[in-house]
């Protein structure tokens, strides 16, 4: 194989970008998927799927007995108000401004709710984190809150029981531990940055003073916290991108992990956005342990093994000049090498762009490459421009790891009488496996168990208390830049739920409060507070709480609150919540499991002076500490679509092509093609892993670009009791990563054994599907080579003239609406394809169909490689493809029907309700954007997902074609209301769902008649093109080509104008 | 060898050949009239609801204007029917105990709402809207009829897509100016013939191109 891919790419002209190791190597069987349009007997029933399918079967047959097509339309109800709400006309949706939580922080969001009902979740424009954009998690929320399987009941060992109950038996709980001054109670959550919350925990243990409060997320930065601690006040970092003229990451994904990722992707792609007026854009290396989407965006990508990133980067302080606290250093000092070449290189570039550059540290990585990072930015001058550091918005940071242990310690140990559990943590799931949390969980005599689902944790804790969802309920959180963000309810709750806050204030001084008394309440005590006066956003003081509390509900936050304005210093920022564990003394605590196990001692960190370099690291990182060297190197990463479990049951984010690998509905250990080969392995060969006395197994798939000697594993599979879109089968159960991960190293460790079984588990897998077969789908130049010929992008495929046709040319009076896609600012973080999901009420197939190229998503975003396979430096580009509305469209001339049409504005009509299911059109689709219903895929029978869809979309049926339609229902809504004004639709009136949710700001879609539209204003870019123009289609979408700006000294102009080796 | 027919068959292979047309025809015809007859469209078909209310008495009777009770008709896609509470505006007052209100009485004492069955139902795969329909002129009557003289409301167009589809492809002879459209009574002036092409042009009102394409009804 290896060899044809050499040959292949020594015989091209130019470069040559490729989809999958399949495609690259161009086999038989890849050839012969490609060639059929539908993959083989993909049209046949011959799954053996038993009962349903011999309904199905009986169903249709009965239809085509002649019955189907003359049913009478049903007769309908119309349900009115007895009285009528103020301000809601029925018909129009309206928007109400809240947010959606994630681990604590705050996504500041829009809700559009249809008489009621909560339908789209769009981003805040108003709000500094958001802008109008979210992320894939937050767009998803909208299927968590209408899931049927949620919790339905508060229980107790499996009864359902009424509030009252749970509630009495929380007071007798709280009255028997007074008596102790509660040292027999203990809280688990995960970390808090609301302001109510924080003083409502501040009251509980006040109450009960020998009580605890331990702080457990699986997925979260002890490192940071621990730098940032380190530091004293005000050692959080918040980046600024929009300074930012050379970005160095060390093993830092910031573009789609961490809670300030979305504002960082606008930031990043405005910077580096070339336009008319800008003609200069940022430069970004990327030191990565394993491929990650920031990787995929870099100038120079460099992969090394996570151990070796400390090592990097302390040699990177030295080179510049930033005091560096001594340690082990990477294993090439020597300046010829790939490393020494690399770290001259960087740190002239950084030299050159002192103030203007920024360097920043993992969230996965150790404190001290967290303090490594701080001081060379210090070094560098780029503190106070392109790197702020502030108090942390949490109420009170903590180890979190160490704050879990401590916990076990103290269950195992019988001290543990009550163990309440709040926002649905699932730590018999999630917990590191050497604490051993379920076993130490029977021990507790009474264990409340607060989540959105019955899973692993709830199934052995006597109470259950289903949590509200976000659209249910009332709270404050803070945003990643601090401001607080108010959430609001859409929907009283669906299944008697009760949030975190409630729950905990059984045990205050008033119990039965509802999360708006306990809200309101504290705003109305923190607005009569002085000295801090909150105010609009115009600058006026408030004239009362009212008038306050009004506008904090209308913007969804409260102005004024942000760190940079002072917000969580203040006196009602943040109430003084002591933590279970400070982060101080966790640390010596992992110092001391260290020491047990035989590691050397780190240095005590001494207390830090504001504004000087950090003196010394803080502890050396525990991963350093794990002795067994040799083996391959294990990296824990959460998945990133179902991250750490928590959105198994989603069934929008199991199906959503996975960044990068495309695999769907499956966890997958990451291998580098090298190791795959020297080992015999091929995509979806099941291995076993074996790590400190742990085993876990999981299918690989080989990554370009992935470090030789390491295999990077995904959290939030192999769940037992997710629900029924996410619980795993019997085999799969052993694909679960947290079966591995051990306390003292939570995100890489040394000594992973890795053997192959013999068993294969298919995977679902989309990269391969749809592919247009290598003809220049993306194009890519330095931006040196388009400043000297901006022809450069267009010669690199072929536009036939406009007179290549006979028929006449048609005339677009009015609007001609068109998309521009610069896949130069996509991150390929696919939030579009679940917006669109959202917005056109798009079914769920499952693993099966998407695994027989049957998925539905109308905007797939393509994952191409360029470069040799075995090189590290592989580059990847990302292009999100929707329907590109063809001028002189293929798929309307062979429908024998007319159920796909042109219409006067330039859109491919799509008419469900005509199309027969011929399927000719997606046949002659050469851009393959067409999906079918092939079976009932939309879920008609469950009742609770009715009111999820959009109900200005049709809602398609089996044997209809569907496609993407520029969210028609939106244009035509838009150009109602302008017509109703007298007026024409303004550019930016109508955003399409992509568009809207793009956090980088890559789609643009508006009018191309308009020449001052944004969208006109793209397309007169030389880097504009069309895919497959060649074919004389005249795609109205068209994209705007990659450019990078690598460093001349580490890639030579002469060497790329051919293909890289 | 003989034949194996005698040649009077012949007759009757050519009379049932006619035969089978004339009945295929006959069946077609019969189906397509089945479609457009009142009993699939419920054209012209009263339907009882949980108060007899009448328009006739309403509209006709006492004037109140369309969009007292329809409120939502210039604004959104969907003219609504009435709260409770609109209806209890007056019948607070009014009727206070008549018999045939107590369903509206005890919906507003209750705080249960009426179940109406709705009269003009499109299918769920059409997308119509009536803030631009009377923005542009159509009046309540083109469609609906003269609603002030039906004591039980019914659907007096067949709303088949042909109904549509001719309007939307001559829009002209349907339009009257905007303050007659909840006029119920409203007839083309005599004196001026030129009217709907006056108010085509005045109203802006799209190409038959951009009226017929499937997307402004479909999506």
């Amino acid at each position: 194989m290896s060899s044809s891919i050499k040959s292949r790419l020594a015989g091209s002209h130019g470069r040559v970008y490729w989809r999958s190791l399949g495609e690259l190597a161009d086999t038989p069987e890849f050839r012969e998927y490609l060639h059929r349009e539908f993959p083989e007997q993909a049209s046949e029933w011959n799954d053996p799927k038993g009962r349903r399918q011999f309904l199905k079967l009986m169903s249709a047959s009965l239809a085509l007995a002649g019955v189907g097509a003359c049913t009478k339309q049903p007769t309908e109800e119309i349900v009115p108000y007895v009285r009528q709400p103020e301000d809601l006309v029925p018909g129009r949706p309206l928007f109400f401004a809240s947010a959606i939580p994630f681990s604590g922080v705050a996504h500041p969001v829009l809700v559009e709710s249809h008489m009621g009902h909560p339908t789209k979740i769009e981003g805040n424009p108003e709000h500094q984190a958001s802008l109008g954009a979210t992320d894939t998690f937050t767009q998803a929320a909208i299927l968590g809150l209408y899931d049927p399987d949620r919790a339905r009941a508060i229980t107790n060992r499996g009864e359902i029981k009424p509030w009252g109950l749970f509630f009495s038996a929380m007071l007798s709980a709280g009255s028997q531990q007074k008596g102790r001054q509660g040292a027999g109670l203990r809280f688990l959550s995960g970390p808090i940055t609301s302001p109510s919350m924080a003083e409502v925990m501040a009251s509980v243990l006040a109450t009960f003073p020998q009580a605890k409060w331990h702080q457990y997320d699986p997925i979260s930065s002890d490192g940071a916290r621990a730098a940032a601690l380190a530091e004293g006040a005000g050692g959080d970092a918040i980046y600024h991108f929009d300074k930012a003229d050379v970005v160095v990451t060390l093993d830092a994904d910031f573009l789609t992990c961490g809670p300030g990722s979305v504002r960082y992707q606008k930031d990043f792609a405005t910077h580096r956005r070339i336009t008319e007026e800008r003609k200069e854009m940022s430069r970004l290396y990327a030191i990565e342990s394993t491929p990650t989407l920031t990787g995929a965006k870099a100038d120079h990508r460099l992969a090394m093994k996570a151990s070796e990133v400390e090592g990097f980067g302390r040699q990177l302080a030295g080179a510049v000049g930033a005091p560096a606290p001594a340690g082990p250093a990477s294993g090439a000092t020597d300046p010829a090498s790939v490393i020494g070449k690399w770290l001259a290189a960087i740190a002239k570039d950084l030299q050159a762009h002192r103030g203007r550059s920024l360097v920043i540290a993992g969230q996965y990585q150790p404190a001290s490459v967290h303090t490594l990072a701080r001081s060379i930015n210090q070094a560098l001058g780029n503190v106070g421009s392109t790197v702020t550091y502030g108090p942390s918005i949490e109420a009170a940071p903590t180890d979190h790891t160490a704050s879990l242990t401590d916990l076990v310690r103290a269950m195992d140990a019988g001290q543990v009488d009550v163990l309440v559990m709040l926002g649905g943590l699932n730590p018999v799931y999630s917990a590191p496996v050497d604490l051993k949390f379920a076993e130490k969980l029977k021990k507790v005599n009474l264990s409340v168990y607060h989540g959105l689902y019955v899973d692993e944790t709830a199934s052995l804790c006597q109470w259950n208390v289903p949590d509200a969802h976000p659209l249910e309920s009332w709270g404050d959180s803070r945003s990643f830049d601090g401001t607080v963000t108010i959430t609001q309810p859409l929907i009283a709750p669906l299944y008697d739920g009760h949030s975190a806050v409630e729950v905990l204030a059984t045990l205050t001084s008033q119990p039965d409060r509802r999360g708006h008394v306990i809200l309101k309440d504290y705003w109305t005590r923190a607005f009569a507070v002085g000295p801090w006066t909150i105010r609009s956003g115009d600058g006026q003081p408030f004239k009362n709480f009212d008038a306050f509390w009004r506008r904090t509900l209308h913007d969804g936050f409260i102005n004024g609150t942000a760190v940079a304005d002072g917000g969580p210093a203040t006196p009602f920022g943040v109430m003084a919540v002591p933590a279970a564990v400070p982060i101080t003394t966790a640390v010596a605590g992992m110092r001391a499991d260290q020491a047990a196990a035989g590691a050397a001692p780190a240095p005590q960190p001494p207390p830090a002076a504001p504004a000087t370099p950090p003196p010394a690291t803080t502890t050396a990182p525990p991963q350093a500490a794990t002795g067994a060297q040799g083996g391959l190197e294990l990296i824990f990463r959460p998945d990133p679509t179902v991250w750490d479990g928590r959105f198994s049951n989603n069934g929008w984010l199991q199906e959503l092509p996975k960044p990068l690998t495309k695999v769907t509905w499956d966890a997958t250990a990451w291998v580098s093609p090298q190791l795959a080969r020297e080992r015999g392995l091929e995509d979806g060969d099941v291995i076993e892993l074996r790590y400190r006395g742990n085993a876990a197994r999981m299918p690989i798939f080989r990554v370009p670009g992935h470090p030789q000697q390491s295999v990077t594993v995904f959290f939030g599979y192999g769940r037992q009791k997710a629900g029924n879109v996410g619980n795993a089968t019997t085999s799969a159960q052993a694909f679960n990563a947290f079966l591995l991960r051990t306390s003292d190293a939570p995100w890489f460790g040394s000594g992973l054994e890795i053997a192959k079984t013999g068993e294969r588990h298919p995977l679902a897998v989309t990269q391969e599907h749809h592919v247009m077969e290598g003809r220049a789908p993306v194009r890519v130049a330095t931006i040196e080579e388009y400043k000297k010929e901006p022809k450069i992008i267009a010669e690199q495929g072929e536009t036939p003239p406009r007179t290549l046709t006979m028929y006449p040319e048609y005339k677009y009076e009015g609007y001609k609406w068109g998309m521009a896609i610069d896949i130069g600012s996509c991150t390929g973080c696919s939030a579009c394809t679940i917006a669109c999901v959202a917005e056109n009420n798009i079914p769920i197939v499952g693993k099966e169909e998407v695994a027989s190229g049957r998925e539905m998503h109308w905007i797939r975003v393509d994952h191409y490689f360029a470069g040799n396979e075995d090189d590290n430096a592989v580059e990847a580009y990302h292009q999100p493809v929707p329907c590109m509305q063809c001028e002189n469209a293929p798929c309307e001339l062979v429908c024998p029907v007319a159920a796909t049409t042109h219409s006067s504005e330039g859109l491919n009509d799509m008419v469900y309700n005509r199309c027969v299911g011929t399927r000719y059109c997606s046949n002659n689709c050469p851009y393959k954007v067409r999906r079918f219903n092939f079976l009932l895929y939309q879920d008609w029978d469950t009742q609770s997902l009715y009111p999820m869809r959009n109900p200005d979309v049709s809602v398609r049926s089996r044997g209809v074609m569907e496609k993407c339609t520029y969210c028609v229902q939106r244009i035509n809504q838009a150009r109602i209301d302008a017509k109703r004004e007298d007026r024409d639709i303004r550019d930016g009136e109508v955003l399409t769902a992509c568009q809207q949710v793009c956090p980088s700001d890559a789609i643009v879609f508006g009018n191309l008649n308009d020449p001052n539209s944004q969208v006109s204003k793209l397309k007169l870019q030389e880097r504009n093109y069309g895919v497959l123009e060649s074919l004389n289609t005249r795609p109205r979408t068209t994209y705007l080509a990659v450019l990078r700006n690598p460093n001349p000294e580490l890639e030579p102009q002469a060497s790329r104008s051919t293909t890289e080796h | 060898m003989s034949q194996i027919f005698h040649r009077t068959t012949n007759i009757y292979s050519r009379l049932s050949i006619l035969a089978a047309i004339v009945l295929a025809a006959t069946l077609g015809g019969v189906v397509g009239l089945l479609h457009l007859s009142g009993y699939n469209t419920n054209q012209n078909m009263p339907v009882e609801q949980p108060v007899q209310f009448s328009h006739a008495h309403h509209v006709g009777g006492e004037g109140i204007d369309c969009r007292y009770c329809h409120t939502s008709v210039e604004e959104s896609a969907f003219a609504n029917i009435p709260p409770t509470k609109t209806c209890m505006n007056c019948h607070s007052q009014l009727w206070t105990t008549a018999p045939i209100l107590e369903p509206v009485r005890a919906s507003f004492r209750d705080n249960k709402p009426l179940h109406w069955t709705r009269v003009h139902d499109l299918p769920d795969f059409v997308y119509f809207n009536h803030s631009i329909h009377v923005r542009k002129g159509v009046g309540c009557a083109t469609c609906h009829g003269r609603v002030d003289k039906m004591p039980l409301m019914y659907q007096q167009a067949n709303l088949q897509m042909n109904w549509c589809v001719n309007c939307h492809r001559n829009p002209a002879p349907n339009l009257r100016p905007r303050d007659q459209v909840y006029n119920m009574a409203w007839e083309p002036p005599a004196n001026e013939p030129d009217l709907g092409e006056r108010l085509m042009k005045e109203y802006k009102i799209a190409g038959p191109e951009q009226l017929t394409s499937c997307s402004t009804c479909h999506r």
